[in-house]
Order: structure tokens, then C-alpha cells, then sequence
């Protein structure tokens, strides 16, 4: 991570005073997508992530993160697709999101991280009403670069802690009790 | 003035302790009015902060307290008695106090608002309001004067003060007169009998008339306190040595009053014998500067002078040096403890944490690489690492009892309000837990507390009219099962109204109208949001909101809640919690690949789970152990649904019990015990059931530890309906 942020530093001399403008560019179910870099903490290499059961399937485990455990949310299976295989490539982005006015450190595994990109005002649009596959509150905005367009995440939507610890609507299966447990989650 | 702040700091904490402990002993009296222990440990707390603010120049405070501790001197020495409105108006005085000094600290130099001086004043008017009595006389003199005129009649000739006056020669030219001054003795008791010696009367020739040789000593009998009688010679002191010698029956008070002395620093001879009125403050600057004077002779101890000057009889100066050497050794004691910052204690106990993690990842290097030389060293290491981890953690841990009495305020100022007459009992006080989670659990038991208060004990017409005992009860308790402590809270009140539960849940949606519950599955319902069936709120509770957060927060220190109720007969609260959030003796599994940590205290027993030898039942998941039927999960299995197992090892069974539910666990392997660091799981997780936290193994990774009692519910949950279902058909 320290080596990425430095290579942006030179390459970036004139750090613009707009700060929205850098994004951390990588692949996550065979798209490109961003956030901006300033959502960034750290990007890991995987070792082991223990899985934590009873969890819906974008919730890939935990991690020893320095003596922390810190949970792993798969970006692919979140954003609607299939589970990520983990490769060689495969990197885990560390990001905090707020929640209940804490700050929460959560993994985001992607299937590789590729570059820190600068992207001018002038060329991030507004997000589609529809025809992107997903979730329309998921994106913060589009990014244009070159001719193609990335999809810029809205990183507090995509790890909503809210919405990720509503467990028990997806992974309840045990069939007898879900609808009394579940009608218990909506209350809470 | 930022150097004198750590001072201020101190004295802070001093007060905050002191006023505590003023209000535990307040509430203490409530039951037994004359508890001297109580009394004096109330008057000591008022005289402290008085003696403290007074090097702070905090006047206000001086002045306010001065006054509380006058009245409970009063109380002290027996001539008012304590009642419930004392107490109540002392309680108040505390809180004044507690005010008055908070204002200080912040606002040093500004002098008191209105508004707290006028409640000094009103404080002040209701403390004194009864004692001084109608005729006003403001002078203690007079009002001892009042007192004794009664006990006059109980004369008895031995028992009287000897009061030796020696007068100078040249007192009479000052103008004084030894007959005025033992006439005004006879306004605080009777004069028994005069004796004048004259030892330096000279020959006729030689007396100068103007001088005085008349010695006089006086038989006195009064229940004036020392001082008192001194300050009648005081404008004579200059002219005339005086020694008064208490009558034996004083002696005895003396002695009584010695043992009560407070234990809380070591004072010298002679002031311990002004604080109980033996001597007085002139008698001993007079002794001193005689001791000092005397260089001739050996120098002899005050305590040999006092009973060589007939000033104090030698029991008394005896008594007095034994107290002296017993509050020597206690404070001797008492200054074992040091006082730590709570936050170095939190850092230290995370080291320990991170040494036993360390501690397991060279273990298992020296395992790996079957280094049998390193092993021995790696083994004791792993002892001590295992006793500094049981210390630190013991550092942490307070006795709840603590918390508990602090209910009795609650309960005192509640109970008021309400009308109710309630009576809080507390056991199990010594029950020891973590600080940690004993500040945290707090606010649920506060809740819990006045929950009872509130809705729980009924009002004193309504329980004679339900045949109860007017005053309600309230127990507090705590008990240690299974490395978990156990919290009850329970009252006779008129308890749960299952009826009334069932209805307001169906309203809210909770349940369906035809769903059957049982009896406990209706009353835990209360603690499902939204729900209270107190038809109106009060300012205590009732709004529905609070059961769902005592749950929550409960759970969120690992612990659980339940509750208990006999409508009519009262409501039993039952609180789980774990002893520490730190460290625990893990017992490490493996189901499918992964390693789970389970609470070692939870584990019964470990069984090799053979087809054969146990009737399983693999539908309806139990198996029959030695004649009793018990639930089990297959964990592996019940972790993950959609994968496809296999189960060739040899399997065993983990006999796990919480309270008094038990359940069996299937693994596929034991990796014996393990001690465990729990690391909190986070926000993410906190909707998960049945697994309680994470911990970082030996090797790097993470496991999850299980939330036994969880598990224990699943399993139980999937055999009844199940076993149930088998017998209908």
C-alpha cells in the first residue's frame, strides 16, 4: 500500500486541491470498477480467511489483520454475481466505512487491484437511472477514461454495515422458526 | 494554578469516595438506626471534605458542611436521635455537597451562585431546624446546660470531676476572683465539695495580701463534656494552672469512644485524646511545652505526664496507645493497595493477550520442527505465560457487590416517589467479574432495577388487598456456575401477565394469534421491542423501550437474559454473563476443516462417537447418553448447509451445558485446550447467532469461538418438534 501511495505521489506532483478526483482502479467479477482512493486504508495479500458460517455468501470470512480480526465482504457475490475464486491476483482492499458513528475496518476482496487512476471533473458523470446491473445506489458516479466508462462505488452503500448485518433474513435456514425470526430483524 | 490541579484531582476522588461511602452508610441506617459504625463513618465523611476544603479555601464548603457535622456530632454522642427524615435531609446535604464541590472544581475562583447558596440555607434551616428548638440559643454551652440539669438527680459521690485549680500569685491583682469562676461552675452541674490547700502560703509576716495562695480542688459532678468545663476557666488560664480529671464513669465513655475512634491514619497521643474529649487542645499545648521545658529531667512520654498530673486516669491513656498501635498496623494494610489507571490495566491486559497468542505460535514451531531441547524451555514459558495471564486478569476483577449497593439509592429515592414501601435485599455480593463488565452492565441492571420498582411491586393497598406483606421486596444476587457469573434480579411483586403479553404481541405483529408458545417463550417475548404492557407510562419506564436494549446489551458483553415469572407471586430476571471479555481456557475443535473454539468451563465431557455404542438418531438428531436423550448438532454439517460432507473420521461428541441446558456437539477432531484471546467480531457480526467472538490462533489464523448457548437452542429446537411429531403419528 505504502509503495502504491507513492508512486501516486510522484506521479500525481501537483495534488490537485479537488480531491475526488483519484480513484484506486481493480476487478471484481471480470468488471472494472473504482473507489476513491481516499476510502483506501490498505491493500493486503490473502492468507488464510476463516469462514464464518451461517453468514450469506458475500460474507467470505474474517482475517487476522496485526492481532485484529477484521470481516472480508467478497465484492463480487455483494454486487450480485457469482463468488470470487481466489487467484494469484486476488487482493484484499481495506476500507472503513461509518456506522452508529464508529468507524468499522472491513476487507473487500477483488480479483486484482490495477492502478491509482486521476480522473478531471469534467469527465465524471452522474449515474445512470438504469441499465447498469447493479444496484443504482451502489454507484456514486461514472468515470470516463479514454473511451470506456468505470463504475465508481459508492463505498458506504456497497459495505453498508446496516444492510450487511441484516444476517438473518439470508441465513436463517432453519425453516420453522425463519419467518418468526425474520419478522423479528424488520423490527429491530 | 495548573500545579495545584493533580491536588484537586485528589481531593475530587476523595470526595467522591467519601460521599459514597456517607450514602451507603445513610442507607445502612435506614435499617438500623443505631449502627455506630454507620454513623461514625458519615460523620468522619462530612468531616473530612470539611477539613479538605478548607486547605482548597472553599469557605462555602467549610461552611456548609460544618454545619452537617455538627448535627451528626449531635447524633454521635447520642443527644439526637437519627430518624427516616435525617437521613433523608443527610442524603440531600451528600448530593448538596457533591454540588457545591463540583462547582468549585470547575469555577475555583468564582464564589457559589444564588441558587446553591440558597439551598445551603435551606439544607442548613431543616439540619438544624429541629435541634436548636424553639428558644433559638445558638450556644452549644447553653444547650448542654439544658441536658445535664436532668441527669443531675442521678448524682453519685464518687463519680464526679476532680478539677484542681492552682492558682499564681499574682491572680488576684489581675483581677480575677476564684469565687466567681466556681460559682459560674455551678451553671453546669453541682459542686460536690471544695477543698483549698494552700501549699505556698507563706508566714504571716512574709504574705503579701494582694497575692493569692488559695489552691483549690473541686469535687464536681456534671455531664458537661471536658471542654466545656475548661472554657469556664478560660479567662483565667493565664493565672492559674488547672487540671480537670474526668470521673471514672467517664472513664468508661472514654474508653467506648476510643474504640470508635476511626481507623483511618495514624494520629498522635494527644490529639486522639482531644478527638474524644479526654483532653483538651490547651491541655496538651501545655503538656508539650512542658515536655519540651523539662530538660533537666528525662523526658518523659505525654501519655506518663497525663496520669502523673491526675489529668487523665491510666486506663484511658492505655486504651489510647493500643488504638494508636492498632490503626498503625491497618493502615500499615491499607497502604498494600495502589491505586492504577484503569487504561494502563486495559494495555497491559491486550499484551498479555498478544504474549499468549505469541506463546502459542512458538509452541507450535517447536512442535513443527520437533526441536526437543526448545521444548522444555517452550514449556515452562507456556506455565508462565499461563499464570501472568490468570494474574493480569484477576488485577481486573471487582467484587459486584459494589454496583449493587448502589441500588440502594435507587431503590430509597424510587420507592419515595412512588409511594411504595420496598426494601432491597442484596447477596452474593462477592461474586467477582471483570470492571469491564461490571461498568457495562450497569445500565441494563439499572433498568432492570427500576423496572421492578415500577411496574413489579405493587402499591402497599394493593398488596394487603393481594394478602402480601406491605413492604415489597427486591433481591439482588449473584452466583458463579460454570466460569460465567449469574445475576438475578427478583421481587414479590404481582409479575407477569402472560395473557396481556400474548395480546400486545399479537397487536404488534410479534406473533401469529394461533401460535402456542410456552410458558417462558411468552415471557421472554418481553424483551422483543416495542413491547410493555403497562397501560400507561410513568417518567420511570414503560414506554416500551428498554427491554429490547437490556437485551441487547447483554448479549452484546456475550451474555444472555432471561426472565422468570409467577403472575401474582413476583418476577425472576436472570442475567448470564461471562467473568472477563479478554482472555478464556478455550477448548479447540475441528468440524469440516475448521477449527472452532468452544468455552472450556461450558465442556462436560468429551465421547467418541461410535454408531454402535450409541443409539443416534440421525433424523431426529439426539442420541441416547447413558438413558438420557441428548440433543446434538453435527456442526460441520449445521455450519455449512450447501456443502456436501463426508464423515469417515471418527467422530466425537463434545458434551457442552449451559445452565441447565445441555447439547452434544459433533466434530471431526479435538485439539484439546487452548487459551483463548477473544477479539470482538465486530459490528458486521452482531446479528449472528451462535457464534460468540473470534481468537487468533498459534498459527496465524482466525477461529470463531461458539456461542454455546445459541447452539444449545438450535439443537433443542430442532428435536422437540420432531420427537413431537413422532408421537402424534
Amino acid at each position: 500500500m505504502n509503495q502504491l501511495m507513492h508512486k501516486n505521489d510522484n506521479k500525481t506532483e501537483p495534488m490537485a486541491q479537488d480531491q475526488l478526483r483519484q480513484y484506486l482502479t481493480f476487478q471484481a467479477g471480470n468488471e472494472n470498477l473504482a473507489i476513491s482512493i481516499l476510502d483506501v486504508k490498505e491493500i493486503i495479500e490473502i492468507n488464510t480467511i476463516t469462514d464464518v458460517p451461517m453468514t450469506p455468501e458475500y460474507i467470505r470470512g474474517v482475517i487476522n489483520l496485526r492481532g485484529n480480526v477484521v470481516p472480508v465482504i467478497d465484492l463480487s457475490a455483494r454486487l450480485g454475481r457469482q463468488s470470487s475464486e481466489i487467484t494469484k491476483r486476488s487482493c484484499i482492499v481495506l476500507v472503513q466505512v461509518e456506522y452508529k458513528d464508529d468507524a468499522q475496518l472491513l476487507g473487500m476482496l477483488v480479483d486484482a487491484v490495477d492502478e491509482i487512476l486521476e480522473i478531471p471533473e469534467v469527465n465524471i458523470m452522474p449515474p445512470p437511472d438504469f441499465g447498469a446491473d447493479i444496484r443504482t445506489d451502489f454507484i456514486q458516479a461514472m468515470g470516463r477514461v479514454g473511451d470506456e466508462f468505470i463504475i465508481l462505488l459508492n463505498i458506504n452503500r456497497v459495505l453498508s454495515i446496516k444492510e450487511l448485518s441484516q444476517l438473518k433474513q439470508v441465513a436463517d435456514y432453519e425453516s420453522g422458526n425463519a419467518n418468526k425470526e425474520t419478522s423479528f430483524a424488520a423490527l429491530n | 494554578m495548573s500545579d495545584i490541579n493533580p491536588a484537586l484531582e485528589t481531593f475530587a476522588q476523595e470526595v467522591d469516595e467519601l460521599l459514597a461511602a456517607m450514602e451507603e452508610a445513610l442507607l445502612g441506617l435506614e435499617g438500623t438506626p443505631d449502627d455506630v459504625d454507620c454513623i461514625n463513618s458519615i460523620f468522619r465523611a462530612m468531616h473530612t471534605i470539611k477539613g479538605s476544603s478548607g486547605l482548597f479555601g472553599f469557605d462555602d464548603v467549610v461552611a456548609f458542611t460544618h454545619e452537617a457535622e455538627t448535627v451528626l456530632d449531635r447524633v454521635r454522642n447520642g443527644e439526637r436521635a437519627i430518624d427516616a427524615e435525617l437521613i433523608s435531609v443527610l442524603l440531600a446535604c451528600k448530593d448538596h455537597t457533591a454540588q457545591i464541590i463540583q462547582h468549585f472544581l470547575f469555577n475555583e475562583d468564582e464564589s457559589l451562585p444564588e441558587s446553591l447558596q440558597q439551598q445551603s440555607q435551606a439544607l442548613i434551616a431543616q439540619l438544624t431546624g429541629q435541634s436548636t428548638a424553639a428558644g433559638g440559643m445558638p450556644s452549644t454551652q447553653q444547650e448542654k446546660a439544658d441536658h445535664f440539669e436532668v441527669d443531675d438527680n442521678t448524682t453519685d459521690s464518687s463519680d464526679n470531676w476532680v478539677i484542681s485549680l492552682v492558682f499564681k500569685q499574682n491572680a488576684l491583682r489581675n483581677g480575677m476572683d476564684p469565687l466567681s469562676f466556681i460559682r459560674y461552675l455551678q451553671t453546669l452541674g453541682k459542686i460536690i465539695e471544695v477543698i483549698i490547700t494552700m501549699p505556698t502560703l507563706p508566714r504571716i509576716e512574709d504574705m503579701d495580701p494582694e497575692d493569692c495562695y488559695l489552691n483549690f480542688k473541686i469535687a464536681f459532678n456534671s455531664s458537661a463534656d471536658k471542654k466545656t468545663i475548661e472554657d469556664v476557666f478560660e479567662f483565667a488560664e493565664d493565672d492559674c494552672d488547672i487540671y480537670i480529671l474526668p470521673p471514672n464513669s467517664r472513664q468508661e465513655h472514654y474508653l467506648q469512644l476510643l474504640a470508635d475512634l476511626p481507623e483511618d491514619q495514624v494520629k498522635r497521643l494527644g490529639e486522639m485524646l482531644v478527638e474524644i474529649g479526654a483532653l483538651t487542645e490547651k491541655e496538651v499545648a501545655h503538656m508539650l511545652h512542658e515536655q519540651h521545658d523539662d530538660d533537666n529531667t528525662e523526658t518523659k512520654p505525654l501519655g506518663e505526664m497525663l496520669v502523673d498530673k491526675n489529668i487523665l486516669q491510666q486506663p484511658v491513656i492505655e486504651q489510647a496507645l493500643k488504638k494508636q498501635e492498632a490503626v498503625k498496623q491497618k493502615i500499615n494494610k491499607e497502604s498494600n493497595y495502589i491505586r492504577v489507571d484503569a487504561a494502563k490495566l486495559g494495555y497491559l491486559i491486550n499484551l498479555v493477550g498478544e504474549l499468549v497468542i505469541s506463546g502459542a505460535a512458538m509452541r507450535l514451531m517447536v512442535d513443527k520442527h520437533g526441536l526437543s531441547d526448545v521444548d522444555d524451555v517452550a514449556s515452562t514459558m507456556s506455565g508462565l505465560v499461563e499464570d501472568i495471564r490468570d494474574t493480569a486478569l484477576q488485577l481486573r476483577m471487582v467484587q459486584i457487590g459494589e454496583t449493587f449497593m448502589r441500588f440502594q439509592r435507587v431503590v430509597h429515592d424510587v420507592s419515595k416517589e412512588l409511594g411504595k414501601q420496598i426494601q432491597l435485599q442484596i447477596t452474593g455480593g462477592e461474586s467477582e467479574l471483570d470492571k469491564t463488565v461490571v461498568e457495562k452492565i450497569n445500565d441494563p441492571l439499572t433498568h432492570l432495577v427500576r423496572n421492578s420498582l415500577d411496574h413489579g411491586i405493587e402499591t402497599p393497598a394493593e398488596r394487603m388487598r393481594a394478602g402480601k406483606p406491605e413492604k415489597g421486596a427486591i433481591q439482588l444476587n449473584a452466583y458463579h456456575d460454570s466460569g460465567r457469573i449469574v445475576i438475578q434480579i427478583s421481587d414479590d411483586g404481582k409479575g407477569l401477565d402472560s395473557e396481556k403479553i400474548v395480546a400486545k404481541a399479537v397487536a404488534k405483529g410479534l406473533i401469529k394469534p394461533d401460535q402456542v408458545l410456552s410458558k417462558s417463550e411468552i415471557y421472554n417475548l418481553i424483551f422483543e421491542p416495542g413491547l410493555s404492557t403497562k397501560e400507561e407510562a410513568s417518567n420511570l419506564s414503560g414506554r416500551g423501550v428498554g427491554m429490547d436494549v437490556v437485551k441487547r446489551n447483554i448479549e452484546a458483553l456475550r451474555g444472555s437474559v432471561s426472565v422468570d415469572s409467577e403472575l401474582g407471586q413476583g418476577t425472576t430476571v436472570t442475567i448470564h454473563l461471562p467473568l472477563t471479555l479478554a482472555i478464556i481456557d478455550g477448548f479447540m475443535v475441528e468440524a469440516q476443516k475448521e477449527r472452532y473454539i468452544i468455552p472450556l468451563s461450558m465442556v462436560e465431557e468429551c465421547v467418541e462417537m461410535s454408531s454402535d455404542a450409541w443409539q443416534i438418531d440421525e433424523v431426529q438428531h439426539y442420541v441416547n447418553l447413558r438413558g438420557q436423550i441428548l440433543p446434538y448438532l453435527r456442526l460441520g454439517d449445521f455450519f455449512h448447509k450447501n456443502k456436501k460432507h463426508t464423515h469417515t473420521q471418527r467422530e466425537s461428541l463434545v458434551v457442552v451445558r449451559f445452565g441447565e441446558a445441555k447439547a452434544g456437539f459433533v466434530v471431526d477432531e479435538l485439539h484439546g485446550e487452548n487459551q483463548t484471546v477473544i477479539k470482538p467480531l465486530g459490528k458486521l457480526f452482531e446479528n449472528l447467532n451462535g457464534i460468540g467472538g473470534a481468537t487468533v490462533l498459534g498459527s496465524g489464523d482466525v477461529a470463531l469461538i461458539l456461542d454455546v448457548q445459541g447452539l444449545i437452542q438450535h439443537a433443542k429446537k430442532r428435536v422437540n418438534p420432531t420427537l413431537a411429531l413422532s408421537s402424534s403419528v
